[in-house]
């Protein structure tokens, strides 16, 4: 799992298809890969969201001797503090997906915004904005975030900012990587012409044109957002110490590993699955956008 | 930056260097503005209940406290060029003594791991390649593509449940710990899990980048002029393709090796392998400031100089790049 710019060079390098995103995304649903992807977030997400409703007990009701294996009447037997590992598994994907998903957005609007404007404004503000993104890319995700936690604590605003404001940067390179060939067309010169205001010519000329790009790394971000706060869960920093937290579950019955399992198999899997699944959709996208493009230019 | 654009190699290797320092040094700016923004008086943490004001006021005099921010700023500074990081609270020890150890520990762990993974996924993509839409390139792809989503607890905790506690109990340890004063290579097999688990995280990328450099390389003509020419496959591939189709790959080999000093908190944290990464973890539950601080900083180093070195290696290994600076 790479927090940092490693795989930057893809996406970026892919030249802008100029197809609407919905097309985009239609077409590449095509592709089973996406299929499988949109499948296993999906159930995913409908877990986390549905949850909490089906669980057989309370998040922290005692239900029985700690770290009993399954049967009776715990399903998955039960944790360090004999609280249902089914009830505490059908909760705790809600927190990780909302703060990730949040989060996520938040750092690819402004991100986005920022490469755009960076491409677009063609002098030194380009340079300016993209030295201090490097500045913030010298924070590998997870250890900024643990800073700023240090700093501040263990609030979920904390952790949202601070994966928001290291998702800027990522997403600023690409959206500055895939509209700088754009700035050059034609039609971004045109709509000067006709005097179409700066911020409608980034909106309306430059955003469109880069959304297959920015598609893949929507997901690709959206992966890495899921794994820091699933990690930062698991290291112990997350805003409450025993709410039903699938990162939180597998810190807590790691030890118990060998005699009972269940308790942090069942969220490893989730976790798993849920970025295994966005992954796949990222990489749907990415090759249907590549597609796209190498049939235009053959045409 | 495109205006300043001169002097050939040299000119882009100081150029490259003074941005780098420039990144530096507001890093430095955010990472001392972070903890001055922290609540609470740093003298009071370090002497704890037992403070009486005048130890408190000698305290304060000795860190500097008293004095303007911008003189600590410039005494913190110059004190981490010379080397002196300061007293972690919670050892009451210099930090550079701390953290000397456990800097071994994990740069012998990421040492381990890159020379397994670079060679292991250079291998691998350039064999995927060269076997473009045959099983073993559908099969390594497909399976790169989902060993990369994986976080690397996820990863980590697989491993152990594998080969040390469930599937195949006892076959490796579950834990790591590097007790002090014994080095990590004296226990190899603690190497191994942890070793996996960063080639794990890694591999993938590196593969993903190789795989498509080399088939770009393969279509290229020169590849069909050494092979019309009637030289064997083997020396085709490895004295021709090879060498043309690592410059890419460079670049991701840094990001990786940069992405591996903040990936090992999470892998050490796993493990409790003794190293940095677990030392960042501890500091940040305990708020030891000096420590945290003294830890950003070095792997920010750490990362702005292998992509100093990324980016020159690859304009060194690509001709046609030094022509455009």
């Amino acid at each position: 799992m790479i927090t940092g710019t490693g795989t930057t060079a893809s996406p970026a390098e892919v030249a802008t298809p100029p197809v609407r995103a919905t097309s985009l995304l239609r077409r590449s649903l095509r592709l089973w890969r996406t299929r499988i992807g949109v499948l296993l977030v999906g159930v995913l997400v409908l877990l986390a969201i549905i949850g909490p409703y089906v669980a057989p007990y309370g998040p922290s009701t005692p239900v029985g001797v700690p770290n009993s294996g399954p049967g009776g009447k715990a399903v998955l037997g039960t944790d360090y503090l004999g609280q249902d590992v089914l009830t505490r598994f059908l909760y705790g994907g809600r927190s990780i997906l909302a703060t990730a998903l949040i989060a996520t957005a938040i750092g690819l609007i402004v991100g986005v915004a920022i490469g755009l404007i960076a491409a677009y404004s063609r002098n030194a503000l380009d340079d300016v904005l993209m030295r201090i993104m490097d500045v913030i890319l010298a924070f590998p995700q997870i250890m900024f975030a643990l800073v700023a936690v240090a700093v501040v604590g263990p609030q979920a605003w904390v952790i949202v900012l601070a994966i928001a404001l290291t998702t800027v940067p990522r997403a600023a390179r690409v959206a500055r990587g895939a509209a700088l060939p754009v700035v050059e067309r034609d039609f971004v010169a045109c709509s000067e012409a006709m005097g179409v205001p700066r911020w409608r010519i980034v909106l309306g000329d430059l955003l469109p044109n880069t959304l297959g790009p920015l598609m893949v790394e929507a997901s690709l971000r959206t992966t890495y957002s899921i794994s820091v706060i699933a990690a930062l869960a698991y290291l112990g920093l997350s805003p409450n110490p025993n709410s039903p937290n699938w990162g939180t579950m597998i810190q807590q019955n790691q030890i118990v590993l060998a005699t009972q399992p269940w308790g942090a198999v069942m969220p490893i899997i989730a976790i798993a699955l849920l970025t295994m699944g966005t992954g796949l959709i990222g990489d749907g996208i990415a090759r249907t956008a590549a597609g796209i493009d190498r049939a235009r230019s053959a045409e | 930056m495109r205006r300043l654009t001169s002097g050939g190699v040299p000119g882009f290797v100081i150029r490259r260097l003074l941005l780098g320092i420039i990144v530096l040094l507001m890093v430095s700016l955010v990472v001392f503005a972070a903890t001055q923004a922290l609540p609470g008086d740093p003298a009071l943490a370090i002497l704890g209940r037992s403070a009486t004001p005048q130890s408190l006021a000698a305290l304060r005099k000795t860190l500097h406290l008293d004095r303007p921010v911008i003189e600590q700023y410039l005494t913190w500074i110059s004190g981490l060029l010379h080397g002196n990081l300061g007293i972690s609270l919670a050892a009451q020890e210099p930090v550079t003594k701390l953290l000397a150890p456990k800097l071994v520990n994990s740069a012998v762990l990421v040492a381990v791991s890159a020379v397994v993974s670079i060679p292991l996924s250079v291998a691998i993509g350039s064999w995927a390649a060269f076997r473009r839409e045959k099983v073993f390139d559908t099969l390594s792809s497909n399976l790169l593509l989902l060993l990369a989503a994986l976080p690397e607890f996820v990863v980590a905790i697989t491993l152990v449940l594998l080969f040390a506690t469930t599937v195949f109990p006892h076959l490796l340890p579950s834990i790591s710990t590097i007790a002090p004063g014994s080095r990590p290579w004296d226990h190899l097999n603690y190497l191994v899990l942890p070793t996996l688990t960063l080639v794990i995280a890694v591999a993938p990328y590196v593969a993903r980048i190789m795989r498509a450099s080399m088939v770009e390389v393969l279509e290229s003509d020169y590849i069909e002029m050494a092979r019309l020419k009637g030289l064997p496959e083997r020396t085709v591939l490895i004295r021709h393709a090879l060498p043309n189709a690592l410059g890419p790959v460079f670049q991701v080999i840094a990001l990786n090796l940069a992405y591996l000093a903040g990936g090992i908190v999470v892998v050490e944290y796993v493990f409790n392998y003794g190293g940095i990464g677990s030392a960042l973890q501890e500091s940040v539950l305990s708020h030891d400031l000096p420590v945290v601080q003294a830890l950003a900083m070095l792997i920010a180093t750490l990362y702005v100089v292998l992509n100093l070195l990324a980016d020159v290696a690859t304009i060194v290994v690509t001709p046609r790049l030094r022509t455009k600076l």
